[in-house]
């Protein structure tokens, strides 16, 4: 597995930000999206975005990750601001976009390469580290099939893994575990957390609280496009669990006896 | 229930519709179009009750069993043409097969097809006014007949649903289908000489197609009209069969089809193939080379325009002759085509294109890896293309002129390319569809950008053109030499020109590319 190499840069320092967010807002026509999102991704955290659907999560990361262009606002990675210098941003980086298509006629393989050849890696190191990617990920044997015949849990893992190639030093993911199998869900788990022990930092979406409290230790709930609360798992949920607070916070549980007609006696 | 599936279908039709304004000026564009023909062809039947009676059945019997026949092959050509009500996305509501049949088939008549079909076939109700009882025939064979139509094809979409599930089948049926469509015009040219030639020959072809399926039901007002009323009936049952016998298998497949969702057989394969990524530069431009050369052999929608070419040569070579006229010009010819080709090549990547957004590959990587990977094939088809033509003519002396205006028209339109796909992203078929399919509504600013996207592809051309012609006209070899000199060094420097400046507009537009087409999805 690639891991960050901190040692080769002096300029990380322990508690500074890897990924800031600075008042991000973005509208599409009539709809505001999202409403002046500010966020702040400590170095070595391992940080849950949780929100209902449309609640503008994919947006922020998409405009904090420089494939979004943002109305207002501005995202840091290590300090590099995401928009006013997109390369040197984008190397520190590990994206998985969701609800993208991949370039599907490649292989499995081939489509890591892709990811690690753009990125201007040398050829050894791509094919090395791609072998051990698709290791981890258990996709060996699946290596020479298209991407377009893999499963969704695959499409998933094979994203993953082009996300990693390049070593970055904070990982963006948008709903990582979306249609992946238990196993192969507490293997991504496993290596996320030693990325994140070696120093990486991660922020993931998702919408599975239990998840996110077990996995993570920052979280911020974000609902129609504005953070809720934000801070370590244990400072947002407090005495309850994530799950009960998120839906405190969110609101929208219906208490009324609802479709009484749907019963079986 | 029936009207249900009426109102779905118009429903998904006017959704579709409202997705964007630029896709409503071109249905509107579209539709005036279809409207003129149509009311050509309405105007044409209406004249056409003036002519004698052997004549009009003759038109109505050959011009109704090639609308029949359209119906029956087109769905096969390009699966999923009109798939908004597929079988498949019914599985799981409980219709009572009757409702869902009649339902498709009302459905299948709302749409540009449909009304053209219907308002033709009550046209040709006008064309008989002279004869009544012949016009009362028409009445009910036309729409006996349309209802045939429908029901063709949707038995056809129905019967190929099963195997359009699985990849392979529409990778390949994307690519084949085009080639029945490029024979389509020699054929029709053909069939016209054949009437040409022989008189007897067009009336003599309608009296076969009388006994078919595909004509009978055309052919039987004639009879009615020359007193023959036996055969009219013959005729009638031979229609009505038909529909009758097509509704049986219809409704026998679809009951099918609706208990047996497409499978999609898949082999595993271990890795170790990098394909052309191991064979080009390790270096961003070259990675982009590679993809793009792997999609133009693998992506049905990139080889389709491949396997296209050498039947541009062999249809230019029908029909001029091998010596002069348009097969002179297949060089030239298929250069610009090709060199057209890429200036959507970000349309097709379609969100795909978010990889190389968050890598953060530079507008020059990426403008000329796709330019090279076309050149890769381009540039020694053109040069085939170019120098074939004038050996088999005999006149190799033509060679420099003709080749600086196609490597001329080459390297310009690849450098305009690079610019156009960097700026403009119109609806393309999506990854995995037929590259038949065009999204509803065809885009106004496709056609406009492809217009003048040509127009500019000329006029940066111009000067190797003017001097092609030059030599054409006055046979000096000087003027061939510069023709080639020109083109290719001209076209080299608007090559990198293209190249820089689609890249710098690449760089600052990236993320503005990829909203765009996630609009297409």
């Amino acid at each position: 597995m690639p891991l960050p190499s901190d040692e080769n840069n002096p300029e990380a320092r322990a508690g500074s930000a890897a990924l800031s967010i600075r008042g991000l807002a973005k509208r599409f026509g009539e709809k505001i999206a999202v409403n002046g999102v500010t966020l702040e991704v400590p170095q070595g955290s391992f940080y849950g975005l949780v929100g209902p659907n449309g609640a503008g999560k994919t947006t922020t990361l998409s405009m904090a990750t420089g494939l979004l262009r943002p109305d207002f606002g501005q995202a840091l990675v290590h300090g590099v601001d995401v928009w006013a210098r997109p390369l040197e941003a984008k190397k520190l980086m590990g994206i998985l976009p969701d609800g993208v298509r991949l370039f599907d006629r490649l292989t499995g393989e081939q489509l890591v390469t892709y990811a690690g050849l753009l990125r201007g890696m040398d050829r050894e190191t791509v094919a090395e580290r791609t072998g051990d990617l698709l290791r981890a990920f258990d996709l060996t044997n699946d290596a020479g099939t298209l991407v377009v015949d893999y499963s969704a849990g695959m499409t998933k893992k094979i994203a993953l893994a082009s996300a990693l190639i390049h070593a970055p030093k904070l990982l963006v993911l948008d709903e990582p575990f979306e249609s992946v199998d238990p196993v192969s869900a507490a293997n991504i788990r496993d290596i996320l957390a030693n990325y994140v022990q070696s120093g990486g930092s991660v922020i993931v979406s998702s919408h599975v609280m239990d998840l996110v409290q077990r996995m993570c230790d920052h979280v911020a709930v974000i609902a129609a496009g504005t953070v809720l609360a934000a801070g370590t798992v244990d400072e947002v949920r407090g005495d309850a669990t994530l799950e009960d607070r998120f839906v405190e916070l969110v609101g929208g549980r219906n208490t009324s006896d609802g479709l009484s007609w749907l019963r079986t006696s | 229930m029936v009207a249900n599936l009426l109102r779905l279908k118009l429903l998904l039709l006017r959704n579709s519709l409202k997705r964007s304004t630029a896709q409503l000026v071109g249905v509107i564009l579209g539709g005036l179009y279809g409207l003129g023909i149509l009311s050509l062809l309405v105007v044409g039947l209406v004249l056409l009750g003036s002519a004698d009676v052997e004549f009009i059945r003759t038109v109505l019997v050959i011009g109704g069993s090639a609308a029949v026949l359209g119906w029956l092959v087109i769905p096969i050509a390009a699966t999923g043409i009109d798939m908004t009500l597929d079988p498949a996305r019914f599985v799981t509501f409980a219709i009572p097969m009757r409702q869902l049949l009649a339902g498709l088939v009302l459905g299948g008549l709302v749409g540009i097809p449909g009304v053209v079909t219907l308002i033709a076939s009550l046209a040709q109700v006008l064309t008989w006014i002279r004869y009544p009882a012949a016009a009362l025939t028409a009445l009910v064979c036309g729409l006996v007949a349309v209802l045939l139509c429908v029901v063709a094809s949707r038995l056809v979409t129905t019967a190929v649903s099963s195997m359009t599930g699985s990849r392979r089948f529409k990778d390949v049926n994307g690519i084949i289908a085009f080639i029945p469509l490029i024979f389509l015009g020699p054929t029709i040219g053909g069939v016209t000489a054949g009437f040409q030639n022989s008189p007897g020959f067009a009336s003599s072809l309608a009296d076969v197609l009388a006994w078919t399926p595909l004509g009978a039901l055309w052919a039987a007002p004639a009879d009615v009209a020359a007193g023959e009323a036996g055969l009219a009936v013959a005729r009638f049952l031979i229609g009505v069969a038909t529909l009758a016998l097509f509704l049986v298998l219809w409704s026998r497949s679809l009951s099918h089809a609706l208990v047996t969702p497409p499978y999609n057989a898949v082999t595993k394969r271990a890795g170790g193939n990098l394909g052309f990524l191991g064979r080009f530069p390790a270096t961003p431009a070259g990675a982009v080379t590679a993809r793009a050369l792997t999609y133009w052999f693998r992506d049905p929608r990139y080889s389709a325009s491949l396997v296209i070419i050498p039947f541009v040569a062999v249809l230019l070579f029908f029909s001029g002759g091998a010596s002069g006229g348009a097969f002179a010009f297949l060089g030239p010819i298929t250069a610009f085509l090709m060199a057209w080709s890429i200036s959507a090549d970000i349309s097709y990547d379609n969100t795909a294109f978010s990889l190389h957004v968050s890598t953060g590959v530079s507008g020059r990587d990426d403008r000329s890896g796709r330019a090279a990977a076309l050149l890769v094939f381009a540039l020694p088809i053109t040069l085939v293309f170019t120098l074939v033509p004038l050996v088999v003519a005999g006149r190799i002396g033509d060679a420099p002129a003709m080749l600086g205006l196609s490597l001329g028209l080459l390297l310009t339109g690849a450098g305009l390319s690079s610019v156009v796909s960097a700026r403009y992203t119109y609806n393309v078929p999506l990854p995995g569809e037929s590259a038949f399919k065009t999204p509803p509504g065809t885009n106004f600013t496709m056609f406009a950008v492809q217009f003048i996207g040509w127009l500019v592809m000329l006029l940066l051309a111009l000067p190797e053109i003017v001097l092609a012609i030059a030599y054409l006209v006055t046979g000096n070899m000087l003027f061939g030499w510069l023709a080639l000199l020109v083109g290719v060094a001209l076209g080299a420097i608007l090559l990198v020109v293209g190249i820089r400046m689609g890249g710098r507009w690449y760089d600052r537009r990236a993320p503005e590319l990829l909203l765009a087409v996630s609009a297409n999805r």
